[in-house]
């Protein structure tokens, strides 16, 4: 077994910050989106640009923020600009590659819920809400987003549509007139999925090592199917294990003084 | 024009029960002083309009200042959930809480829009979203000019914007830098405004992304250093994220809540002796008295 290696959660962000390009331009959320293209700057992508929702425009932290408005965001940003702005310039107007999002939970299209489990009007749980993540998902030239799989995280029926992923699948994104690809990739900690080119179902594509096709249905409430071409994630490599380390070990030292 | 005045006097002239009052501050410069002020001056049946609710909002809600809360994501940042905030929209406590929920697009778009005297906001948003069909207040628009569908939202105009920023000059010109928000739209959009800051100077040194405030935009200025706590001010202390951590304790049932509220905001008469009651607690705490 990996474990005694490295955790599936190190997996996870390793195998997400991998699909992150050098150069590209990423409107990321706090979390795991964070971790992961934060540890793609400190690995293979050094020239990415990190967009936070808060208007930092090319942060550089040393540290993952606890918040979508660390002080040191916006201390290292090439730019800071209004919450405004942010939305309407930098994402609307089509200027971001890659929306990072997380979810409390997601079904077979990539459709996001984080507003409400139950009844909207009588919640049994009540979740933070929308964020900037609808227009992320919407207007960003693609979408990956991060979580781990579970049943009560990959469900069967949404309780609530937060941010559209593709709809009821199909060509529903270009007929419906969205500017972006929409959900891309998803990654979890078992592997990644994708949408299938015609149905948009979201199918296995990658498993990480140590896991079976098994152990991911068992943790997906829709039928999930595989990809004929899926494959095995590369193990994670020395650099990047000890990158991601390194940036979990300042973050926790920072934020206890913190 | 800006009276440099206390906070205890600005809340009380400026605030009336029944108003619409946003707060913003988007993690950073969040208006806690006077968030207090509001809870111990006991307005009430507010329409509390805040991008993020944050802890600010947790304690108005708890404390049954807010009739209404228009908000685009409530939570505690890098925490977890607001408890009075679930309490109150779950289990309707202390009140029934009416909501009226927007993404943050469709709010930064909707103070534009109050602050340029428009009625309503447009935006690309919300399609294939469910909140449209919860909130009446998200409608459907067609361009003119392409026929593309787009959203509308009704314009926000606060009788009140309350935010927290640097400095003050001597005239009642304000200063603030860093993450600015949604703060100036906010303050343009509203009828009256209140700005605590850290710090009044005798001119500015102007900083990069520098948004200054005429005086005579503003109603009322008041010096309350410290007054973003636990939230920060760029250039004078940090985000205090081990309070945010605390508070989900703090606030998670209702009684520790209301007997740590009674404490530490009704016990105390300002900002400061709030600061002084808190840091006393975490020395007992400490030590373990």
């Amino acid at each position: 077994m990996p474990e005694d290696k490295w955790t599936s959660d190190e997996m996870m962000t390793i195998a997400a910050s991998r699909l992150l390009k050098d150069g590209d331009i990423c409107f990321v959320g706090i979390g795991l989106p964070s971790a992961a293209a934060n540890l793609a700057r400190a690995t293979h992508a050094p020239d990415v640009v990190l967009i936070y929702e808060s208007g930092t425009i090319g942060a550089k932290p040393d540290v993952l923020p606890l918040s979508i408005g660390d002080g040191e965001l916006a201390e290292t940003a090439d730019v800071v600009v209004s919450t405004p702005e942010i939305f309407r310039y930098w994402l609307q107007g089509g200027r971001v590659d890659v929306g990072f999002l997380g979810a409390a939970q997601l079904d077979r299209f990539g459709n996001i819920n984080t507003t409400v489990i139950g009844d909207y009007h009588s919640p049994k749980v009540r979740l933070p809400g929308a964020g900037g993540a609808p227009e992320i998902a919407a207007c960003a030239g693609e979408v990956f987003v991060i979580l781990r799989q579970s049943p009560r995280t990959f469900v069967d029926k949404l309780a609530f549509v937060t941010s559209a992923g593709h709809a009821d699948g199909g060509n529903w994104r270009n007929d419906a007139g969205l500017p972006g690809k929409g959900p891309t990739a998803v990654i979890t900690d078992i592997g990644i999925l994708r949408p299938q080119p015609e149905s948009r179902e979201l199918v296995m594509t990658d498993l990480h090592p140590g896991f079976s096709m098994a152990d991911a249905e068992a943790a997906t409430g829709w039928p999930l199917q595989r990809a004929a071409t899926c494959v095995e994630s590369p193990p994670p490599n020395v650099e990047e294990l000890g990158a991601l380390r390194d940036l979990i070990g300042r973050t926790a030292r920072a934020h206890a003084h913190g | 024009m800006a009276d440099i005045t206390t906070l205890e006097e600005a809340v009380a002239d400026l605030i009336q029960d029944g108003d619409t009052v946003a707060m913003e501050g988007f993690t950073h410069l969040i208006p806690h002083a006077a968030g207090h002020q509001v809870i111990r001056a006991g307005k009430k049946n507010l329409t509390a309009v805040r991008m993020t609710p944050d802890l600010i909002y947790d304690q108005l809600i708890g404390m049954n200042c807010v009739k209404k809360l228009i908000f685009s994501w409530g939570g505690n940042p890098g925490v977890g959930s607001l408890h009075r905030f679930r309490d109150a929209v779950q289990n309707d406590w202390p009140a029934p809480m009416e909501i009226q929920e927007h993404s943050h697009a469709d709010i930064a778009n909707a103070y534009v829009a109050g602050a340029s005297g428009l009625p309503f906001a447009v935006l690309r948003g919300y399609v294939g979203c469910d909140l449209p069909k919860v909130n009446p207040m998200i409608k459907a628009i067609t361009c003119p000019f392409t026929g593309e569908q787009l959203a509308a939202v009704p314009a926000i105009r606060p009788d009140v914007t309350v935010i927290h920023a640097q400095q003050v000059d001597r005239r009642g010109n304000v200063m603030m830098w860093g993450i600015t928000g949604v703060q100036k739209e906010a303050v343009m959009a509203a009828k009256r405004t209140i700005v605590t800051v850290e710090e009044i100077v005798d001119s500015f040194d102007i900083k990069a992304n520098s948004v200054i405030l005429p005086r005579w935009v503003i109603d009322a200025v008041c010096l309350e250093p410290g007054g973003a706590y636990p939230s920060y001010a760029l250039g004078y202390y940090d985000r205090d994220n081990s309070f945010y951590k605390s508070w989900d304790g703090i606030s998670r049932e209702r009684d520790g809540f209301t007997a740590w509220m009674n404490r530490h905001v009704l016990g105390t008469a300002s900002f400061a002796e709030y600061s002084e009651s808190v840091a006393a607690a975490q020395v007992k705490e400490a030590v373990g008295a």
